[in-house]
């Protein structure tokens, strides 16, 4: 026996749970596996299309426009347009507190590095601070949080040639939070408003937060913090900020951990759990079973192995930092089911010598068919039932062209659909 | 030096080719005088030095800690665990830092490293070292935590007398007593000891030659082969033996519905409370036990079957982590939580669909997952499975840590901290619809019913109500 479903994702981040979420709403009865917690904790929140194109032209304003002069063994030719469009759609109905779906459009946002980026979705507490905008704004860094230093941060947009005045401050946060305290305990304390202690005296935290703020806003219209501002009650916390300030409050998107990554992380387990997915993490599927068609996956616990079988099966364990793409001296290879992945023969053609030059490991993956089944080095699928998603597919260097999100919802979407049909 | 180095490079003297080796910035020797896999001294029993360099620092682990969202002095899991391991290769002057003892070993970090790194092997390790090393022995605390940590020995105690037991041990002056010599908090009610051990029951029932008969008229009834390979070796711990004695019965009733023999080996404590309070002697003994009398059973092709989730997590991953003892991997390897172990091998989903729950169990629950339920990858596992049944509802009250952690929340120093943790868990319970909490962990299911009044139940009572004539 073995625990059964009819679709079978691997894989836990934004590929992965989009495929899984496609699948269930198309009527199959769907399980998806994650070695670990899923990965979108560590992403910014932004969730782009298409920034750049792979020659370097941009930023675009619009991302669909440029699709279809991608080159051919680009995802989203695979996907075509309209299913980009479908799989935008279909991630608008499930993250209701995301901006940008009202235009095809990109949005500029500022980063915490102070540069601009090209996204087509952000997450509403970071709308404020869109770079289109001509307000003045205001930058509030945390000394104990250096990931924003605020001042750079402003003295770059202004670099950048933003339409408005950006200034940035650091300040205390209230407190004596420890020096290297998590960016959950801000959350936390935000969130709750709790106590924190300012001159032996104790206060709420957001009426601290403003009153070391207050200070030093001029007449600025909107003020940037790190995004630490609230977990399950962000919304709650930056209006409350907003009417002791005066002025709109918004987060810029941070490093890993993030805290906009894991709000969307949930609301996305929470459109899986409504759509009625099995959801599981924690621990690696290794090892498969099948020839033409896999039978089963088996899932290591401790040297136990649970066997996982299903009609059809979505590989979606990311590139080659999410390890859904391995190397070593000798070979790229992809660790599950050993799909072919097409690479140079020696390693020094994997890379460029310079840094910021044209890497061909950043295009390494798997090489599907139109259906998105990868496929062997004679360009027949490796399996009938196994498609793939995200970046476990080759053709496209995400962080170049800023398309890692939307690679990700629109090859999980097409990967998640044509599963649920067949095993239909 | 000249300009042309640059800025930022200082000023040293050339090496002397017959000097020592040492590490030289400017010069780095990576020569054969120096190896640079051997910086480290190799550990005695597991080395965790891979560990520790497949940590890339992206402090995931730290957004999962209970403890660090509400205390400012604890460091986090990335701290005690790959940190702390390497600030203390080769400096003698510094011990393991004492914040290891507010980690509540609820080993959520294992489950957020995207790296696989062994975070709660480490913190177990480092707790362990502190105790041993640090810990003076013939302090009050050090007593008390290990008193708290072998409740087994109290448990088999007040077994033998459980009205009397249950009388005293919530008895307010002893109590007051027990908060300011020991330090055990007297905000808790103690559990009530059952008046009959799951094993005294067992026993009563005819022990394992009674389930073999009625596993085989189970499987005459089910159309299975009478003499069918379907045995399991029944794990209990100490909380279903003294304490809850109704998960076990319906662990077994359950278990031979399904057309299995059950087993009940000799069995110590899994060890859980002593892994968390760094008492890794008291463990070990146990463990050798257990694994002991259970690889016996493996051996013969049994599986090992668990109704707690810190005793299977105890006995797939702390054993083979943390000692070396023969067969343990075996163990490990064939061990599994039991509600687990029948979606594998029985199709209970089916059965759960197709049964509907009338009586006291009609109800809505309120779920918690147990932290130790995470590695295991089983935290939805209840939710997903009785979504379908009818009669009853269930509701998810989110991934909070329950905050108790066996005996931590028992301390009267945690105590606050604890309660903290849980506050998020009590809130989602208060607005969940129904007013019966459910859980796999007893101490989970202690701090559930504490903060909020509800009656806790185990999965495995529902499932034996909804399937078990």
């Amino acid at each position: 026996m073995a625990i059964e479903s009819e679709v079978l994702v691997v894989g836990g981040g934004l590929a992965g749970l989009t495929s899984a979420l496609a699948a269930a709403r198309a009527g199959a009865d769907v399980r998806l596996i994650s070695y670990k917690q899923s990965t979108l904790r560590n992403a910014s929140g932004l969730v782009d299309v298409l920034g750049y194109t792979p020659a370097g032209e941009g930023p675009l304003v619009d991302p669909y426009g440029a699709i279809p002069e991608l080159p051919e063994e680009h995802p989203y030719r695979t996907v075509g347009l309209a299913g980009v469009r479908e799989a935008m759609d279909t991630f608008d109905a499930v993250a209701p507190d995301y901006r940008g779906g009202h235009t095809d459009a990109n949005a500029l946002l500022p980063t915490h590095g102070g540069t601009v980026k090209p996204t087509a979705r952000y997450p509403a507490g970071a709308s404020a601070g869109i770079a289109s905008d001509d307000r003045d704004l205001l930058l509030v860094g945390f000394e104990s949080l250096p990931d924003l230093d605020a001042p750079h941060a402003a003295a770059h947009l202004e670099a950048a040639g933003v339409p408005f005045e950006a200034r940035g401050v650091t300040i205390r946060f209230p407190g004596d939070l420890r020096a290297d305290a998590k960016v959950t305990r801000y959350a936390k304390l935000l969130d709750t408003n709790g106590e924190v202690t300012v001159r032996g005296r104790e206060r709420p935290a957001r009426e601290a937060l403003a009153a070391r703020v207050n200070p030093v806003l001029d007449d600025e219209d909107r003020v940037g913090f790190p995004a630490i501002l609230g977990y399950d009650r962000a919304g709650g916390v930056r209006t409350d900020l907003a009417r002791k300030l005066g002025a709109e409050v918004f987060e810029v998107p941070m490093g890993p951990p993030s805290l906009p990554g894991l709000r969307l992380e949930d609301a996305l387990f929470d459109a899986l759990d409504t759509a009625g997915v099995s959801i599981e993490t924690g621990n690696p599927v290794v090892d498969f079973e099948g020839e033409h068609r896999i039978e089963r996956v088996f899932v290591e616990k401790n040297g136990a192995r649970i066997p996982n079988a299903a009609d059809q099966y979505v590989l979606a364990t990311g590139g080659l930092v999410g390890k859904g793409v391995e190397s070593d001296r000798e070979r790229v290879y992809e660790p599950v089911f050993d799909c072919h992945v097409p690479h140079p023969d020696g390693r020094y053609d994997w890379f460029d010598r310079d840094p910021f030059g044209d890497h061909a490991f950043a295009r390494f993956g798997v090489e599907t068919d139109g259906d998105l089944r990868p496929t062997g080095p004679e360009g027949r699928p490796e399996f009938d039932n196994l498609r793939a998603a995200g970046s476990v597919l080759r053709g496209y260097d995400f962080a170049a062209e800023k398309s890692g999100s939307g690679v990700s919802i629109a090859t999980g979407y097409m990967a998640g659909e044509r599963a649920a049909e067949v095993a239909g | 030096m000249s300009d042309a180095d640059g800025p930022g490079i200082p000023d040293v003297e050339p090496t002397d080719p017959d000097a020592d080796p040492a590490f030289d910035p400017v010069e780095p020797n990576t020569g054969e005088a120096f190896e640079p896999t051997d910086v480290f001294e190799e550990g005695e029993d597991f080395d965790l030095r891979p560990g520790s360099d497949s940590c890339y620092k992206c402090s995931t682990c730290d957004t999962n800690c209970p403890v660090a969202e509400v205390d400012d002095e604890f460091p986090g899991p990335k701290f005690q665990g790959p940190e702390q391991w390497r600030l203390k290769q080769n400096d003698d002057d510094h011990g393991v830092d004492d914040s290891i003892m507010d980690c509540s070993n609820c080993m959520r970090c294992d489950n957020a490293c995207p790296s696989g790194v062994p975070l709660s092997q480490m913190h177990n390790t480092a707790r362990g070292e502190y105790v041993a090393e640090e810990m003076s022995k013939t302090s009050l605390r050090y007593w008390r935590n290990r008193i708290l940590a072998n409740y087994r020995t109290s448990a088999w105690l007040a077994s033998k007398v459980p009205r009397v037991a249950n009388a005293a041990m919530n008895f307010g002056p002893a109590r007051w007593v027990m908060e300011k010599t020991l330090g055990v908090t007297s905000e808790r009610e103690f559990p009530d000891f059952a008046t009959e051990t799951f094993r005294e029951w067992w026993d009563r029932e005819g022990g394992a030659a009674g389930s073999r008969e009625r596993a085989r008229e189970q499987r005459k009834r089910r159309g299975d082969p009478v003499d069918a390979d379907k045995r399991v070796a029944y794990f209990h711990g100490c909380y279903a033996n003294y304490n809850t004695p109704e998960v076990g019965r319906a662990l077994v009733r359950v278990y031979e519905h399904f057309g299995y023999e059950v087993v009940v080996p000799d069995q110590k404590c899994s060890g859980t409370p002593m892994f968390a309070n760094g008492m890794l002697d008291d463990a070990r003994r146990h463990a050798e036990v257990n694994v002991s009398s259970m690889g016996d059973l493996v051996e013969r092709g049994y599986d090992a079957i668990a109704s707690c989730t810190s005793c299977s997590m105890a006995l797939r991953q702390e054993y083979p982590e943390l000692f070396d003892i023969e067969g343990i991997d075996d163990v490990a390897a064939n061990t599994f939580e039991s509600v687990e172990y029948l979606r594998i091998h029985e199709d209970l989903r089916g059965e759960i669909r197709d049964a509907d729950v009338g009586g006291d169990l009609a109800a809505e629950f309120a779920y918690h997952a147990p932290c130790h339920a995470r590695n295991q990858g089983l935290d939805r596992q209840a939710v997903e499975l009785f979504r379908d049944l009818e009669g009853v509802g269930i509701e998810d009250v989110g991934d909070s840590c329950s905050g108790i952690s066996g005996t931590y929340g028992w301390k009267d120093e945690k105590y606050e901290k604890s309660m903290k943790i849980g506050e998020e868990m009590f809130e989602h319970m208060e607005s969940a619809e129904g007013s019966t909490g459910m859980t796999e962990c007893p101490t989970c299911a202690m701090q559930m019913e504490h903060g909020t009044g509800y009656d806790i139940r185990h999965p495995l009572e529902l499932i034996e109500a909804a399937i078990v004539d």
